[in-house]
């Protein structure tokens, strides 16, 4: 099979961008997208021109870092894969396939296909967080979590960070990345002396590096690589009520970052 | 050059509390002025740098990669031991430290790895208490599952993401110092070299990966745990980011590199399917807890697995390893899948490949418990073949996968350069020829949490007051270097791609260091590599600038390491005649064909030094001495 790409390109973040279209060689329908572009830029790099930057490391869906915008959807065709999980054979012989970066405000493009996502660690930094000392813990078993709980906890704990939520919803929320984060830490009893902390310093930062509003359309986990679910958004929803109704009426409640 | 491993005497099972109390402590208001650097931030780096901060030091930490937590461990699946003995079924400290020594066939340093077992428990008990969903059973207790070399079930693991989970643990924690401003965190800056004053690791040049700037970073040490070296094939099961760039420049500086020949190739990956493959999958071994391996007893039989009758299955673990069965050591059971597809009888298109089958423990289990034990090891199948596995048998292959191999550390895990620590997959330590699963992420977290926060201050105690301003004419000279070097890639403008390189050289590897090696060809590779390595400083082409986010330029610098580290890797293979572990040497075996070690002469560890650019590197021993086991052949029968 070939097919043909429209490529987003651009210099760095300062510069524009635009599309340059590219014809691919014949392809093998079982490589993946990203072995795809690897045969593009080894032919652009022995034309003596720049390959197409892209994000991308582990190549099984784990890490979080490929994050390309396939004919419009983030990660692609296919619900519950990434990028890099994505194979040629979903795709038919002769089609044109335009490749994005990940678009969202608080997600600059620093070249061609790669965003940076830094915002996202500045969420994780301000409490998303239980806090142990090194040293400090009791015996694992000492503290039983029902298996239904430690099963839900994980659901919401598979997220990879890769900011595709962020990109598929039109105001560029972090909603369902936060949402998993606090819901994986407040289900689990280690986690709940934090809870009201944790989520009033979650959604302080994620407002503060400029993510916008859950309108609860859900375009989020549709396209979520790891399938997290929107229920873990109303959880955060209910916590973050609560907890701003806790920290009205106690006046030792505290917002930082759990020194 | 004196390796001194600085192992406390006593006997075994106090030498590591010995150490502790005879161990410096720095005075917590002493603590603030040092700073340290932290080179990666995987488990090892994560857990170390979260750890340094809260005591009190500032630490910066390094990562090449957008975030700390896109480390490569995050890709680690099946799980992680510890010496809990939860499961009533005969655990200990001792029994882990047994069959580690053991599962690396008797090439580690015993006082190390019996503190790693002896530590292991603490591990899990920090993992639960920052929120790692492990798996747990009804009662509400950790779940426990067992892995290649053990007959006790001692690994811990979360779903098939226990590094994941593990991974984002420690990153916590980093993150959490990194609020508090105990850590600072340049992410997207790569290690370019190591920087030493007065013989003294005091800092690293680094190159920021998205304006493409150099700078220096001085510090009272300098800890490594930037993971291992595997990539050198190619293809292996690592992410494609993954490099030796770190500890090979470390290596230039004058650290030792430990038995660089003995890597870990995984018996259960998915087979290579075409020439444009950039990456090999694995799959976890804890599938071999209900896998059943086996080939066709006829060779060339090329009817589909379900038209071969039992009784014409050879079910060659089983068979040749009755006691551990499916679950024999990684070295073993890629060794005996090497041999069968050798003979003819492996399957797939390419005849490289053997199955891995759950139809009896479906019909046993039931569906819906394999489901919720492997179903995203099933998903990754599916996606990448286009098959189900719940209805054909999964067809697996070994492929690298992991490097005991690294830079040489003493007791206190510092190299031979005071002041350079390393951690986790970087050193060499505790695996000796092959480790066993679920043993790098216990390793990785045991360095970080719960060694070098106590022995890093028999170090720092002798350095206070004594780092450089980051303009010391040594710093200068080292980022001229590195410099030099970037333009050197750049000017060259020659005719092939660093790819092109880069898969040359992992076809020299895997055919002649891989897993099976032999004099001939590893003479062969030795002659091969330094002319592709001259070959590449001609004839590459490294297109775009460097005062930009050039990522042929990251790779260029990375393959031109690879192409050193290649060579030293096939010298420690042809110099260690004997095969022990993942190390087969096919003039050193037993009339069955099993690895015929040789403790009399190759009972060290093999320590290479540099000695300059195309100069003969030279080897060095470190004797090992067992004072509580004996070496004994390894039996899995
Ligand atoms: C697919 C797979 C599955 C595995 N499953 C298991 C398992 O189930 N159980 C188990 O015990 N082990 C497993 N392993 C092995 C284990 O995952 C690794 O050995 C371990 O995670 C390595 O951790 P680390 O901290 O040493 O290094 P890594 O996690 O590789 O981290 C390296 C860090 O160093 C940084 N770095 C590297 N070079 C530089 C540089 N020059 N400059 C700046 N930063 C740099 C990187 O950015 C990164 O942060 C698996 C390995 C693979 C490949
Ligand atoms: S490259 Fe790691 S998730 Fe895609």
């Amino acid at each position: 099979m070939k097919v043909r790409l429209k490529v987003w390109r651009q210099k760095n973040e300062q510069s524009e961008g635009g599309f340059q279209t590219y014809d691919t060689p014949e392809l093998n329908p079982n490589m993946s997208f990203l072995e795809m572009l690897d045969v593009i830029n080894e032919e652009l790099t022995e034309k003596g021109e720049e390959p197409i930057a892209f994000d991308h490391d582990c190549r099984e869906g784990i890490c979080g870092t490929c994050s390309l915008t396939i004919n419009g959807k983030p990660h692609g065709p296919h619900r519950g894969v990434a990028t890099c999980q994505t194979y040629m054979r979903s795709f038919h012989d002769g089609e044109t396939i335009t490749v994005e970066p990940f678009r969202a405000n608080p997600f600059p493009v620093i070249r061609d296909l790669i965003v940076n996502r830094a915002a996202f660690d500045k969420i994780i930094q301000a409490g998303g967080f239980i806090s142990v000392r090194t040293g400090s813990a009791p015996d694992a078993n000492n503290l039983p979590v029902s298996k239904e709980v430690a099963e839900l906890a994980m659901d919401a704990a598979a997220c990879i960070g890769c900011g595709a939520c962020v990109a598929a919803c039109k105001n560029a929320s972090a909603m369902l990345f936060v949402a998993a984060k606090s819901s994986q830490l407040n289900l689990l009893p280690q986690g709940k002396p934090e809870k009201d902390s944790r989520v009033l310093a979650l959604v302080k930062t994620m407002d503060e590096a400029g993510f916008g509003n859950c309108t609860n359309q859900y375009e989020c986990s549709a396209v979520c690589p790891k399938l997290i679910s929107e229920d873990f958004i109303a959880r955060f929803n209910r916590d973050y009520i609560a907890a701003g109704f806790r920290s009205k009426f106690s006046s030792a409640s505290s917002v930082s970052a759990g020194s | 050059m004196n390796l001194d491993a600085k192992t406390p005497s006593g006997p075994l099972a106090q030498k590591w509390d010995r150490h502790l109390i005879e161990s410096k402590l720095v005075s917590p208001n002493n603590r603030r002025k040092f700073e340290i650097i932290v080179v990666g931030a995987g488990l090892a780096g994560a857990s170390a740098a979260a750890s340094l901060g809260e005591l009190g030091y500032k630490v910066k930490c390094f990562v090449f990669h957008d975030s700390p937590r896109r480390a490569h461990s995050i890709a680690a699946q099946g799980g992680i031991n510890a010496a809990k003995n939860y499961q009533n079924d005969g655990d200990s400290v001792y029994r882990l430290f047994h069959d580690t020594i053991k599962g690396g066939d008797f090439r580690s340093r015993e006082a190390n790895v019996y503190r790693l077992a002896q530590v292991s428990a603490n591990i899990i008990d920090q993992c639960v208490a920052q929120g790692v969903p492990f798996a747990r059973e009804y009662g509400g207790l950790l779940a426990n599952r067992s892995f290649g070399g053990a007959q006790v079930s001692r690994t811990f693991y979360a779903r098939g993401q226990t590094g994941q989970q593990l991974l984002l643990g420690a990153y916590s924690a980093l993150s959490r110092q990194i609020g508090l401003g105990n850590v600072t965190m340049f992410n997207q800056r790569e290690m370019l070299d190591l920087v030493l004053v007065d013989g003294h690791a005091k800092g690293i040049v680094v190159r920021d990966l998205v304006n493409g700037e150099i700078s220096s970073h001085s510090a009272d040490a300098v800890i490594l745990a930037t993971g291992g070296y595997g990539n050198v094939f190619n293809l292996s099961t690592y992410a494609r980011g993954s490099n030796a760039t770190a500890i090979w420049r470390a290596h230039r500086r004058g650290a030792v590199f430990g038995n660089p020949c003995f890597t870990q190739i995984h018996p259960t990956c998915i087979p290579v399917s075409g020439d444009y493959q950039s990456k090999l999958t694995l799959m976890s071994e804890s599938l071999r807890n209900d896998g059943r391996i086996w080939v066709p007893k006829k060779v060339g039989d090329k009817r589909a697995p379900g038209d071969i009758p039992e009784d014409e299955r050879d079910y060659y673990l089983e068979r040749m390893y009755p006691s551990y069965g499916n679950l024999a050591p990684r070295d073993i059971s890629s060794r005996a899948a090497k041999r069968v597809c050798d003979e003819g009888r492996g399957v797939g298109a390419s005849g490289l490949g053997v199955y891995l089958d759950f139809s009896d423990s479906i019909n046993r289990l039931g569906l819906d418990t394999i489901r919720e034990r492997y179903n995203n090891l099933f998903d990754i199948y599916k996606e990448i073949t286009d098959e189900n596995a719940y209805e054909v048998p999964m067809r697996i292959f070994p492929a690298v996968h992991y490097t005991m191999g690294g830079l040489w550390v003493d007791y206190n895990l510092m190299s031979n350069i005071p002041g350079l620590f390393v951690l986790g997959e970087a050193n060499y330590s505790d695996h000796g020829a092959n480790r066993l699963g679920a043993s790098a992420l216990m390793q990785g977290l045991a360095d970080g949490y719960f060694v070098i926060p106590y022995t890093i201050g028999n170090y720092l105690t002798t350095a206070l007051g004594k780092r450089p301003p980051a303009d010391h004419p040594e710093f200068r000279k080292a980022e001229d270097e590195v410099n030099g070097r970037v333009k050197r890639l750049l000017d060259n403008k020659g005719k092939r791609t660093v790819q092109s390189f880069h898969k040359e050289l992992g076809k020299i590897m895997w055919d002649y260091c891989g897993m099976a090696r032999n004099e001939d060809g590893l003479k062969k590779a030795i002659e091969l590599i330094p002319q592709l390595r001259a070959e590449y400083w001609e004839n590459v082409n490294v297109p775009g600038s460097g005062e930009e986010l050039n990522q042929s330029l990251e790779r260029a610098g990375r393959v031109a390491d690879f192409l050193e580290l290649g060579e030293l890797m096939c010298r420690d293979a042809l110099d260690r005649k004997e095969s022990c572990g993942g190390h087969f040497r096919e003039e050193h075996q037993t009339g069955d064909g099993e690895a015929l070690r040789n403790d009399d002469d190759f009972g060290f560890v093999s320590c290479w030094e540099f000695k300059g650019e195309n100069e003969p590197p030279v080897m060095h021993r470190e004797p090992l001495v067992y004072e509580e086991i004996k070496m004994a052949v390894r039996n899995y029968k």
